[in-house]
């Protein structure tokens, strides 16, 4: 591989759109230097499911094509992505990391595939991920974990493992991910790259396989926090075949990035130092904060009590929505069939016994007792009570504060089977990131240094449709801390 | 009350107790939750989408036409319409459904508490509405082998064209007591829906049919008695025997010291019984919870009032107008108010001409041509004004009644006029006298027995002769005139 090649892979978008722009680089080089980096590092890797490198050359090839032409392109025509194989592809196989959807090819593509299309995008294919996004480490996939690009025998986080796993190792510029209750912010802040849970509505859902259709939410994955805005705008916006996404929402995410901190009110929030974190994470989130400070952000601690109930109201509300979405996996009408059934329900039921992991099967199992007559008001019932709280408080903490700020994840990159066994300390993986989903507000994982040499991610959360304001901050931060170590593994 | 309640309470000691749900289809060109047509007939899975599909990822959206007609039917069934109302999944596993849930409305649905009064043979009874939600319908499994049904079947297929398609479920109170009055709600609210234009209410298409729960209980008690649910009733005939015979069923069991199952039964309508449900046929715990891919339907209190503003006419109105305009006899009333496309249709052919003459023809002959010609009142071929035509040739003594029903079945496939096809037929009455003279006296000439018992006194024997001379003018004699001649001849 040339060395202007493996350049190109360590490019943010925004540095890419420059040489496209000056015609010092292409499209198809930019896509071929991803290329090559899969190949070099997937092996090992295993952050893609599904590589479709023919189409994404020819892809680069149009945008090169109507760039000579003098075809006035976006700020991410050329840029090479990586999808989370989440969101259905028309054409391209989708499995949501499932073996119940192995051969599974959609006819239609989601309203974020079409809209990264039209902006140019080349997408790469799509990557590895906890079956229907249940995990917070891709070591749920159906197809092998994801291994973290910082230190291989670790989890990259999840469900979005495998596209923040690429990010981080210059397999793509871009990634996309979706975020039901952390699984854009964990992987970032494991992966050591920026990822953005954007507010409930704000990124249609159309296309998204649902895991819990009141949580999910589609959201970028990159190596800094402008990518990250262009990205956010090229995917955000109403879209008629999502009834909840939001009309008129803001479009400009970047415009301001520039602007600074300076008078910004942080709410430093207590319930997310819980103990048992990492002292390591404890010192670069506390660090992080003294910086933000520095740049003129107005600190204050804040108590949002609500947040104890969250993880648990969490996993009564999105087991419940999960029982019912996958219902639909049967074996009527696509993916896995079981063969030598004796009826149509022995055929349902062998289909999802051997198409289902562990962990989908344990949610499918809880939400389903959750919703039963006469359980529903105990759990269902009072999870939805407990989301109004923490809904509330949020509400009331952002008449004072215009950020709040804390940790994305208790630990570090942790060792791959280290908590396979055991679902409840996998759970708490999320307890920092969860009450968010909850609420449908917006928040924020950026690098914030590392702990034992692993990145370690500081988590700003915004009010809803408070991305700019968000990312303003996330940019001033990063800024001036600098953009930090890259991971060994893709010293090629 | 109806001799029906009279008879079974005479003879028992319990009464029936009836409550009805209605599912019928919304008339929306588009499904309820995609843009797919909703036309029915055509060619399996040819009207499907990734949404009425359930492919992984799709979404719903409200059809807001479907949401109009279901409010337009509660306002018209005087329901309240919720502000807020919601969509609930109901969860259960079944190969024809798509997503392996319903979406369909739970505890806020958008219509209710509302009444609908129903004439049971002239006596009126006030049933109460409980609600009226909207859901989607699922597709249709077709069980290959033996039996057609799902049990002994070689395989199955499933067709998704009617998955999707808006229903509103009509739910009643508990206040029908007898099949005659079960069918009798049926018929009045198909009525309603025909009226409102919101439903085909097209019983032998499966657009409108009907679960039932048929209990009895001892007379004078409050309390209800164990129920049974009868599902998917598609005729008023069905739901008529059906009904009858679970109540009597239950009857008997009683009678005969049993003991009565909450359960869900069948119809069978070969073999006119009920029989009851496997347990894998209808789930028991449907799990609903809020529809998360939806936001609440909010029903502002102006649109409403427009609704109610724009009602159309409604069946009893125009059976009470009709009943102050024509004085036709009620069944004939309600018989023409039964199908809106017929009531338009006698209403124009009525105007400025005798309905009881009218209300003959369109109930008569005209829907005899229909049935024998393969025709329906949507296709058919005779407009008012030429049917009103054809009258006013018989009104004026042109035509007789009895050539004029040749003339009707003529004009299926002719264009002319009536007029126009008398003349090329040939049958404008004869009203001269000297021409019918001469036929006349030939038929006295011809049947001397009849002319001497005539004579003899027997006067009904001359209806005899007047057949005689009809038959030899082919039905165009002027039969006024041919009975004073036969008079005069005889003497």
């Amino acid at each position: 591989m040339s060395a202007s090649a493996a350049g190109l892979a360590d490019l943010t978008a925004h540095e890419l759109a420059e040489r496209f722009a000056a015609g010092e680089a292409t499209a198809v080089a930019a896509t071929e230097a991803a290329l090559e980096r899969i190949r070099a590092t997937d092996e090992r890797l295993h952050a893609f499911l599904t590589v479709t490198g023919e189409q994404a050359l020819a892809d680069a090839a149009a945008v090169d094509a109507a760039r000579r032409r003098g075809e006035r392109l976006g700020p991410l025509a050329g840029v090479p992505l990586a999808l989370k194989d989440v969101l259905v592809t028309k054409g391209v196989r989708t499995t949501a990391g499932s073996r119940i959807l192995d051969e599974f090819v959609p006819p239609y593509d989601a309203t974020v595939v079409a809209r990264l299309r039209q902006a140019g995008v080349v997408i790469l294919g799509k990557t590895n991920m906890d079956e229907f996004a249940m995990g917070s480490s891709t070591e749920n996939s159906g197809f092998g974990p994801t291994r973290n690009p910082w230190d291989t025998s670790r989890v990259p986080g999840g469900s979005s493992g495998g596209s923040a796993a690429a990010v981080a190792a210059g397999q793509a510029a871009l990634g996309i991910g979706t975020d039901t209750g952390g699984s854009i912010r964990q992987p970032a802040s494991l992966c050591g790259i920026v990822g953005v849970k954007p507010t409930y509505g704000l990124v249609s859902r159309y296309g998204l396989i649902a895991f819990a259709s009141s949580l999910d939410q589609v959201g970028p994955l990159t190596r800094d926090v402008r990518d990250a805005a262009t990205l956010l705008e090229a995917i955000s916006g109403h879209d008629p075949m999502d009834s909840t996404s939001i009309p008129g929402t803001p479009t400009d995410f970047s415009s301001r990035l520039e602007a600074g901190v300076d008078g910004l009110r942080v709410g430093v929030v207590e319930e997310l130092f819980l103990e048992g974190t990492d002292p390591g994470v404890l010192a670069r989130v506390r660090e992080a904060l003294d910086r933000l400070e520095r740049l003129g952000a107005r600190l204050e601690p804040c108590s949002l009590p609500s947040f104890e109930y969250a993880l648990s109201a969490y996993y009564l509300i999105a087991p419940a929505e999960c029982s019912s979405n996958l219902a639909r996996y049967d074996g009527v009408r696509w993916g896995l069939r079981a063969k030598d059934a004796s009826d149509v329900v022995d055929m349902m039921q062998r289909t999802r016994q051997a198409g289902f992991g562990p962990e989908v099967k344990r949610r499918i199992m809880l939400g389903t007792y959750a919703l039963s007559a006469g359980y529903y008001d105990a759990y269902y019932g009072q999870a939805q009570k407990a989301r109004t709280l923490v809904l509330r408080e949020l509400e009331d903490a952002f008449q004072r504060f215009d950020l709040l700020a804390g940790p994305t994840s208790p630990t570090v990159a942790f060792p791959i089977g280290e908590r396979v066994d055991d679902p409840l300390a996998m759970y708490l993986s999320d307890v920092f990131t969860i009450p968010v989903n909850l609420a449908g507000n917006a928040a924020v994982s950026v690098p914030a240094g590392l702990a034992e040499g692993l990145p370690v991610g500081l988590q700003l959360i915004a009010p809803a449709l408070g991305e700019a304001t968000m990312l303003r901050a996330a940019w001033a931060f990063e800024q001036d801390l600098g953009l930090g170590a890259r991971p060994k593994e893709v010293d090629l | 009350m109806t001799a029906a309640v009279a008879e079974e309470v005479g003879a028992r000691r319990y009464e029936t107790v009836i409550g009805i749900e209605t599912h019928c289809e919304l008339a929306t060109a588009t499904k309820m939750f995609c843009a797919c047509p909703t036309a029915f007939g055509a060619e399996p899975n040819t009207q499907v989408c990734p949404v009425c599909l359930g492919e992984p990822g799709s979404l719903p959206v409200v059809n807001a036409r479907a949401v109009e007609y279901a409010a337009r039917i509660g306002v018209a069934l005087h329901c309240r319409i919720a502000e807020r109302s919601q969509f609930h999944r109901k969860n259960y596993f079944y190969p024809d459904m798509p997503k392996n849930y319903q979406i369909s409305q739970y505890d806020e649905p958008l219509c209710v508490g509302g009444w609908l009064d129903v004439d049971v043979d002239g006596a009126a009874r006030r049933i109460g509405i409980t609600r009226v939600h909207l859901e989607e319908d699922t597709g249709k499994s077709l069980h290959v082998g033996a039996t057609g049904r799902i049990h002994g079947a070689d395989y199955s297929l499933v067709d998704y064209n009617r998955a999707g398609i808006p229903l509103v479920e009509i739910v009643s109170e508990p206040d029908l007591r007898s099949a005659d009055e079960a069918r009798a709600y049926a018929e009045e609210l198909r009525a309603v829906l025909l009226a409102l234009g919101v439903s085909d209410a097209k019983l032998e298409e499966g657009s409108m049919r009907f679960d039932v729960n048929v209990s009895i209980r001892p007379v004078g008690h409050a309390e209800l008695g164990t129920k049974v649910e009868l599902k998917n009733l598609n005729s008023l005939r069905s739901l008529h025997r059906a009904v009858g015979y679970e109540a009597e069923r239950q009857r008997r069991v009683l009678a005969d010291g049993g003991e009565l199952a909450q359960e869900t039964r069948h119809w069978d309508e070969g073999a006119g019984r009920t029989e009851p449900m496997r347990s894998k046929e209808y789930a028991t715990d449907y799990r609903y919870f809020p529809e998360p891919d939806l936001v609440p339907i909010q029903a502002t209190a102006d649109w409403v009032e427009r609704l109610r503003a724009t009602l159309p006419e409604l069946p009893a109105e125009q059976r009470a107008r009709l009943a102050e305009a024509t004085g036709l006899p009620a069944k004939e009333i309600g018989w023409l108010v039964r199908d809106p496309e017929v009531l338009a249709y006698f209403q124009k052919v009525a105007e400025g001409r005798d309905p009881r003459v009218v209300a003959g023809w369109v109930m008569g002959e005209l829907q005899r041509d229909l049935r024998e010609l393969d025709h329906t009142m949507a296709t058919n071929p005779v407009s008012p004004e030429r049917l009103g035509g054809l009258l006013d040739l018989v009104a004026a003594g042109t035509v007789s009644a009895t050539a004029a029903k040749d003339v009707l079945a003529e004009m299926f496939s002719s264009d002319a006029s009536p007029a126009v096809i008398v003349d090329r037929k040939g049958l404008a009455q004869i009203s001269d006298t000297a021409e019918l003279e001469a036929v006349v006296d030939r038929v006295v000439a011809a049947n001397p027995e009849l002319v001497d018992k005539v004579r003899g006194g027997k006067r009904g024997v001359l209806g005899a002769l007047v057949g005689q001379v009809m038959r030899e003018t082919h039905g165009r004699a002027n039969p006024k005139l041919v009975n004073e001649l036969l008079e005069r001849a005889i003497g």
